[in-house]
């Protein structure tokens, strides 16, 4: 992990409260991708899942903002309340306290094991040439850095992950593809990201892992989780059989 | 206790209020589209509202129950039939072993449910019964009903049983027989071809020109025929942002509308993805979620702005609405 001086947390005066509608509320931390915003944002959602309030239904973190859920029938104690006035109320008397118990986040680090190209990593050439390295090179920059899990979204168990090497940034492809493969690792633009299930999709795919991201049948369903670390271990062609025989 | 599947229909998927707590593993709510529906039809076969029911979209499935249940009927009118003969809607009925239930002409609306007292019995994933067609999961396999299928149904409910006992003995030798009340029209609404759809301002609402938020809340828009569970995409005046600033992704959920660069608006439906990265133009308040998950391809809706109290004030009044037939069902039926 960096050792840099960290830029202080958004304090629970910076934290900004509207409506998604009538049973959801956004709590905005600040703007941009930032280490400090997404700290304070697993700190809140922690308290939260430790110490959830009569009525809250379910947490959605994300780069900038913690949603959460909640059940206006319950909130307004038999209609005494008007719901979002009361939901506020609790999250503003909470906010401070849920700061502070801010832990040390990111800690936990998750190996995601990648065959690198051949026919797992069909565009790994592009991805080369397009940024001037050899294939080695985008490999070894690829599986360098420890990247952060800002949030699962977009299919069940995808991470948005943070990090990337500037240098590896590559447009989507023009024409996406109508299938690609579970565990497959791409890059688009300046993000890379594992596909979770089988989808049509347009990232420039440079590998694939064996592991199964997610699973109804864990109790978990996802493997990744907002706040771990991830980082990306290159293995050869056998190991990736021999992994995959272990997962299914 | 079973039900075989003779005929599909269109899209006919085992739903209940929908998978909840694990959207942060990127798991979809799933559930109804029009949740009130539902939790009607549960209520009159005096099952908790959230038991496991039949979703059935436009043209309905031919169904026979294979032992005597108590069903109820509720949400879009697409001509029911017991053994060839209209049935009503909005009310417990008893049936016999042997009755053949069938659809014809879709008359209004587009989703109907189905309620068998004692819920569709297939295994809970992660603490529902819904159907998660695109990942394969929940439901009935993962999957819409084909022909051949045959769905176990849980014992009746003590409810339902003294329910079922009243319209059997009331049956004669008719091998079906409904109850004479339904509830008010307030909770069994006939649904509209070109309703107004209320909303609120959505969070990126003032980020949109003045002539656009004025056309969105003026202007109809069409129902295209992309249009599913997951939502639909909607045809009018285009909606522009006075910004170009890309934003980052963060939660969307049912009815939130957003806006992609094309300016043509997509309303999320019960299948929404988790996070999005398109600005909220606006989201339908809770209480509508039922006109809007009736309506057609084809049709046309106009939004209305109400503020988040009357919203609240509206989600409460439903509410109050669902647990007085709960206790009326409960008062006159409960043992």
């Amino acid at each position: 992990m960096s050792t840099a001086p960290q830029p202080p947390a958004p304090r629970a005066a910076d934290v900004r409260l509207f409506p998604l509608g009538d049973a959801a509320v956004v709590l905005e931390f600040g703007h941009g991708i930032s280490p400090a915003i997404h700290r304070a944002i697993q700190a809140v959602s922690r308290y939260l899942t430790e110490y959830p309030f009569p009525g809250l239904r379910e947490l959605v973190p994300a780069f900038t903002t913690l949603t959460v859920y909640y059940d206006p029938w319950v909130l307004s104690e038999n209609g005494r309340h008007q719901p979002y006035e009361r939901v506020a109320e609790i999250l503003h008397q909470l906010l401070p306290a849920a700061q502070a118990a801010a832990g040390e986040a990111g800690t936990d680090l998750v190996e995601i094991p990648v065959c690198y190209g051949g026919e797992f990593g069909p565009d790994l050439a592009f991805v080369a040439a397009h940024t001037g390295l050899p294939p080695g090179e985008v490999i070894a920059r690829h599986s360098a850095p420890d990247y952060l899990v800002h949030l699962i979204g977009f299919a069940p168990g995808f991470p948005y992950l943070g990090g990337l090497d500037e240098r590896l940034a590559a447009p989507r492809k023009a024409e996406p593809r109508a299938l690609v493969p579970a565990g497959a690792v791409g890059i688009a633009g300046a993000q890379t990201g594992i596909y979770s299930l089988p989808t049509p999709g347009g990232w420039q795919l440079i590998g694939r892992t064996p592991r199964r991201l997610f699973s109804p049948e864990w109790a978990r369903p996802s493997l990744l989780q907002a706040g771990q670390r991830l980082r990306f271990v290159p293995i050869d062609e056998a190991e990736f059989y021999h992994l995959q025989q272990h997962e299914h | 206790m079973s039900i075989s599947v003779l005929r599909p229909g269109l899209l006919t998927t085992v739903q209940d209020l929908g998978r909840h707590g694990y959207q942060q593993d990127g798991i979809l709510v799933s559930g109804a589209m029009d949740a009130t529906a539902l939790r009607v039809a549960n209520l009159l076969v005096g099952n908790p509202d959230h038991a496991a029911v039949l979703e059935i979209t436009l043209l309905g499935p031919r169904l026979r129950f294979e032992t005597d249940h108590l069903i109820a009927l509720t949400g879009a009118h697409l001509s029911p039939t017991l053994n060839g003969r209209p049935v009503g809607m909005h009310r417990p009925v008893w049936v016999a072993a042997g009755t053949e239930l069938a659809f014809g002409a879709a008359v209004a609306g587009s989703r109907a449910y189905l309620a068998v007292s004692g819920g569709i019995d297939v295994p809970p994933v992660l603490g529902s019964r819904a159907t998660y067609l695109r990942a394969g999961f929940g439901g009935f396999r993962g999957r819409a009903l084909r022909a051949g299928d045959v769905l176990f149904v849980a014992g009746p409910t003590p409810t339902g049983q003294q329910l079922m006992a009243a319209l059997a003995a009331s049956a004669a030798s008719a091998a079906w027989a409904p109850a004479r009340w339904t509830p008010g029209p307030a909770l069994c609404p006939a649904p509209l071809p070109n309703p107004t759809i209320r909303a609120m301002a959505g969070p990126e609402y003032e980020q949109f020109t003045p002539e656009s938020r004025r056309a969105f809340w003026q202007q109809p828009f069409t129902v295209t025929t992309e249009a599913d569970r997951m939502g639909y995409r909607l045809h009018g005046p285009v909606l522009e942002r006075q910004t170009q600033v890309e934003l980052l992704s963060s939660a969307v959920t049912f009815g939130t509308v957003q806006v992609p660069a094309g300016g043509q608006p997509i309303v999320l439906m019960a299948d929404h993805q988790t996070t999005g990265g398109y600005p909220r133009m606006a989201q339908v308040i809770t209480a509508d979620f039922s006109v809007l998950a009736q309506v057609r391809p084809g049709q046309s809706i106009r939004f209305r702005e109400v503020s988040l109290v009357e919203a609240q004030a509206l989600y409460l009044a439903q509410e109050r609405r669902l647990r007085a037939l709960q206790r009326a069902v409960e008062t006159v039926f409960g043992s």
